[in-house]
């Protein structure tokens, strides 16, 4: 009876969860985003007002929206002073982050980590150290109408993600614009690349756990001067990214580039090439060096290459110019195998391209987006009564078998003297005493709470076999 | 009895004699058998026959046929309808992004080498802790993965037989089941290549196929226990690699008080542990990049310029067997679970604690290399000016990653009647004292 009353009780709270209305949490100048996120049940929106937050938020639940209040011009702005690592790390799925401006960070201005169906708009971001945006094994996310400069690497990294729109952004000033690594689905259009060190990459990096890139396109961003000397950390990948590059395609499989207006570009507007493009790391067997089937589509190309770095200048004298060229194709990427094509390849400046064919396509235009139809499912952890059966299970069950003395009491035995009095064990595995000279004493479950204790408890008490 | 080898006629002759005599008479007759095949290494068996003998006499008076091997599966794992024991974990409910078992707090394991059955598991524990896997009788398995010292053995570099001592330390054979790339220079990718790699290496446990072979077979509880595990009257390497797979697989290590925040269970850690995972998945510090959820592992090669110990030359770790110069100096990345319990660190043991480990890389790209050694550092390995405190919130929280409820129960003897290994350090003995599953 009384067990089923317990029950009762949990099943109204659990009702009373889900029937909570989505609330907005307001935090004012002064306030902490991080009390606000720890208050935030899955639903709420987070409404950051005009002030100076110098904090590191994390998020790890699920449906969270934190978006900033800008009014008549004044941003809620996130400074880390040069002092903070990152602005806000997230883990759940459906986070929404949105109209913030954050600066002076060292690490990241927005990082995910493994949150799915993640929206990361409208922000202002300046100067947040390794990188701005950058979700990490992340399933169908939009990426839209953010501005980021001053970044050492990445202003915008999508790395080892899955379907992923990345648009109607301007990245300027930094070291690498937007990079699609070891990432598959992905769009990246309408942005504004402008002069960073290289504009658009979409590569593998070896000895990544997650090997491949591939079914990315790169159409109708405007990839304009990006001439900005390298100013990347020593040692770091991108570190060897040539300035003066418009579009790099390292490794990648089936990337197509469209519609894009690429001009300015001082070493050349768009590079294929393979992983021996990158040559101070450690190889990676399981890394497919190769880039494949790469579509060049209509683009508009002026401009390219006029002050080509020193191996392109190398590669431009041995085809009787100083110039480099709208288009190069290096190693491997030249070969008739990989199945490369580009059309109107005759209105361009290219070197390597001899052996790519015309294309049997003109346009992507018929896929609008890369993201899902259907949000990614959320994930089956909540705090009921399976939960009270995964801690009996990952916790309780590794000392205590049902009929057998194993590092403690046989759970029988410790039915037969609680039989009726859950709270007793419920505070027992709380501040556990020695009782039995022949056991070790057992190591306490504070860190549980309460209810949770008790519903651990119950469950004990519940088992037959 | 058609077709039997002469192992196994051996096996029968010994059948009827405590254990240990049946293992002497096995090695005095597999050091006959070996001749015949093998003249040239008749010298070395007989010295190690020699070796051999005594610890067999001294433990003669062992039971060895009183081992009953579990009907139920450990505590991580459920039996199924189809007699094997399936991991249950929290974890194996949630996807991760390319089935790649790797991510953040909400991220699914890599796939589980599982569906071994009761038996298969308890048999590979005795194998595990029995040192008549040697080629001398010294040294098992668990000599260097004990489960007091978190499945390693507390050495900078681990001793096998003749008291050799190696050049990397023991790694925790903690969650292995969910790995797939073995040692610390990478080179095995199942768990069949890796079992064979300690038992028939020379300065580990040095035995060979054929002693290990006409050994096991001689020793009637094993045969017994064999035959009850596989149904067969002859045990088959095969079975022994598998039992011992079967064991190692069963050792589960995902119910740290990490894991109880990763389920929601916030309060599970304190501040000053969130403060240190935040550090930890941080871009500055960048740990989580490489030892990634949930294992705190990506099983990758990393190239990372760790100092030799005094004495030890450099070693050039994945170069070995993959010939690859850009590879040089590369290393597993090892899983963090249980971290606090496997001191000291890097594959050379070369760090004491857990605070000087994380404090090499805070002191700069490359500064512990020696000169004239040209590696491909790994690009995470950088400056990130990481504050004393940032280093000791990231101590803090690695300690939130221990979880040693699983841990396997250290038989009290042996089929073989050899004495079992015990720890070299007794600072924690609760599982050696208790664990013992009583029938």
């Amino acid at each position: 009876m009384k067990q089923s009353l317990i029950y009762l009780c949990l099943f109204i709270g659990l009702l009373a969860t889900a029937a909570a209305p989505a609330a907005d949490i307001k935090v004012k100048d002064g306030d902490s985003i991080q009390a606000a996120v720890n208050k935030a049940r899955p639903g709420d929106t987070i409404l950051i007002y005009p002030g100076t937050y110098k904090e590191s938020v994390y998020i790890d639940k699920d449906s969270i929206t934190v978006r900033g209040v800008i009014d008549e011009g004044e941003w809620p702005t996130m400074d880390g002073e040069k002092k903070l690592n990152d602005a806000i790390l997230y883990s759940g799925n459906n986070i929404t982050i949105e109209q913030l401006k954050i600066t002076n960070y060292k690490g990241n201005a927005i990082m995910g980590q493994a949150g799915n169906n993640y929206v990361i708009r409208h922000n202002w971001v300046i100067d947040t150290g390794v990188y701005g945006i950058f979700p990490q094994f992340g399933k169908n996310g939009l990426i839209e109408y953010n501005v980021l400069s001053g970044i050492e690497d990445a202003a915008i990294y999508v790395g080892m993600c899955d379907n992923v729109d990345v648009r109607h952004n301007e990245v300027f000033n930094n070291v690498a614009g937007i990079e699609i690594e070891n990432t598959r689905h992905a769009i990246v259009e309408n942005n504004y690349v402008h002069n960073n060190t290289g504009g658009i990459l979409a590569f593998i990096t070896p000895g990544l756990p997650i090997k491949t890139t591939y079914d990315v396109i790169i159409r109708n961003n405007f990839v304009v001067n990006n001439n900005t000397p390298n100013f990347g950390a020593e040692g770091s990948i991108v570190a060897n990214v040539p300035v003066g590059t418009g579009i790099i395609v390292m490794a990648g499989d089936d990337v197509v580039v469209e519609g894009n207006i690429i001009s300015g570009n001082n070493t050349a507007g768009i590079v294929v090439t393979d992983l021996s493009f990158i040559t101070d790391i450690a190889s990676d067997p399981d890394s497919e060096p190769n880039p494949d089937r790469m579509r060049i589509l209509r683009n508009f190309m002026i401009n390219n290459g006029a002050k080509p770095v020193a191996a392109v200048r190398a590669l431009a004298l041995a085809n009787f110019t100083t110039k480099g060229p709208d288009i190069l194709a290096d190693g491997t990427a030249k070969d008739k195998a990989r199945g490369s094509c580009i059309n109107d390849k005759d209105s361009y400046r290219t070197f390597g391209l001899r052996h790519w064919g015309e294309c049997d396509m003109t346009t992507t235009a018929a896929i609008r987006s890369h993201r899902l139809d259907e949000p990614v499912p959320p994930r089956p952890i909540a705090n009921d009564i399976e939960r009270a059966k995964k801690v009996y299970s990952g916790i309780c069950a590794g000392c205590h078998a049902y009929n057998v003395r194993m590092v403690g009491p046989a759970t029988q035995v410790i039915q037969a003297i609680h039989r009726n009095n859950p709270q007793a064990i419920a505070d027992y595995i709380a501040a556990p005493v020695r009782k039995r000279p022949d056991y070790p004493e057992m190591p306490p479950q504070n860190h549980l709470s309460a209810d949770l204790r008790l519903m651990v408890a119950e469950y004990m008490l519940s088992l037959d076999k | 009895m058609k077709g039997k080898n002469s192992a196994y006629s051996l096996q029968l002759t010994a059948h009827g004699r405590s254990a240990p005599a049946a293992v002497a008479a096995a090695g005095r007759q597999l050091v006959a058998v070996s001749c015949k095949l093998l003249t040239a290494s008749c010298h070395l068996l007989a010295i190690s026959f020699t070796l051999f003998s005594p610890p067999l006499a001294a433990a003669a008076n062992s039971p060895s046929n009183t081992f009953k091997l579990a009907e139920h599966c450990p505590p991580a794992f459920e039996l199924r309808a189809d007699g094997g024991c399936y991991l249950r974990s929290f974890y194996r409910q949630l996807p991760s992004l390319q089935n790649a078992g790797v991510g953040g707090p909400g991220t699914g394991l890599p796939a589980a080498r599982e569906g071994f059955t009761p038996r298969e598991i308890d048999l590979g524990r005795l194998l595990f802790f029995d040192p008549v896997l040697s080629a001398d009788g010294s040294v098992a398995c668990a000599s260097c993965h004990q489960p007091q010292q978190g499945l390693a053995d507390g050495r900078a570099q681990s001793i096998g037989i003749g008291g050799q001592r190696m050049a990397r330390s023991a790694p925790s054979l903690w969650n292995v089941g969910l790995f797939n790339r073995f040692f610390w220079d990478g080179r095995a990718t199942t768990l069949e290549q890796q079992v064979e790699g300690p038992l028939y290496a020379a300065d580990e446990m040095g035995t060979t196929p054929a002693q290990l072979y006409t050994t096991l077979n001689a020793i009637p509880a094993y045969v017994d226990l064999f035959r009850q595990t596989f149904g067969t009257d002859n045990i088959a390497l095969e079975q022994i690699y598998r039992a011992l797979i079967a064991f190692e697989a069963s050792l589960i290590s995902l119910n740290s008080r990490y894991d109880l925040y990763a389920q929601g269970i916030t309060e599970a850690l304190t501040a000053r542990e969130i403060e240190g995972m935040n550090i930890f998945r941080s871009f500055v510090a960048r740990c989580a990049e490489c030892h990634t959820p949930p294992l705190f592992t990506n099983q990758q090669i990393a190239v990372l310029g760790t100092p030799a110990p005094a004495g030890l030359a450099f070693d050039i770790g994945a170069e070995g067997p993959t010939g690859d110069p850009s590879q040089r100096g590369g290393f597993k990345v090892p899983s963090l679970r249980n971290i606090t319990r496997t001191a000291p660190y890097m594959h050379s043991g070369r760090f004491a604690t857990l605070r000087e480990a994380v404090e090499f890389y805070n002191k700069g790209r490359g500064h512990a290399v020696p000169a004239g050694e040209k590696l491909s550092l790994h690009w995470h390995i950088w400056e990130p000016g990481l504050a004393p405190q940032e280093i000791d919130r990231l101590v803090d929280f690695l300690g939130a990653l221990t979880d040693e409820g699983f841990r396997p129960a250290t038989p009290a003897a042996v089929p073989s009647g050899l004495p079992v290994p015990r720890p070299t350090d007794s600072d924690n003995l609760q599982t050696a004292a208790t664990g013992e599953q009583q029938p």
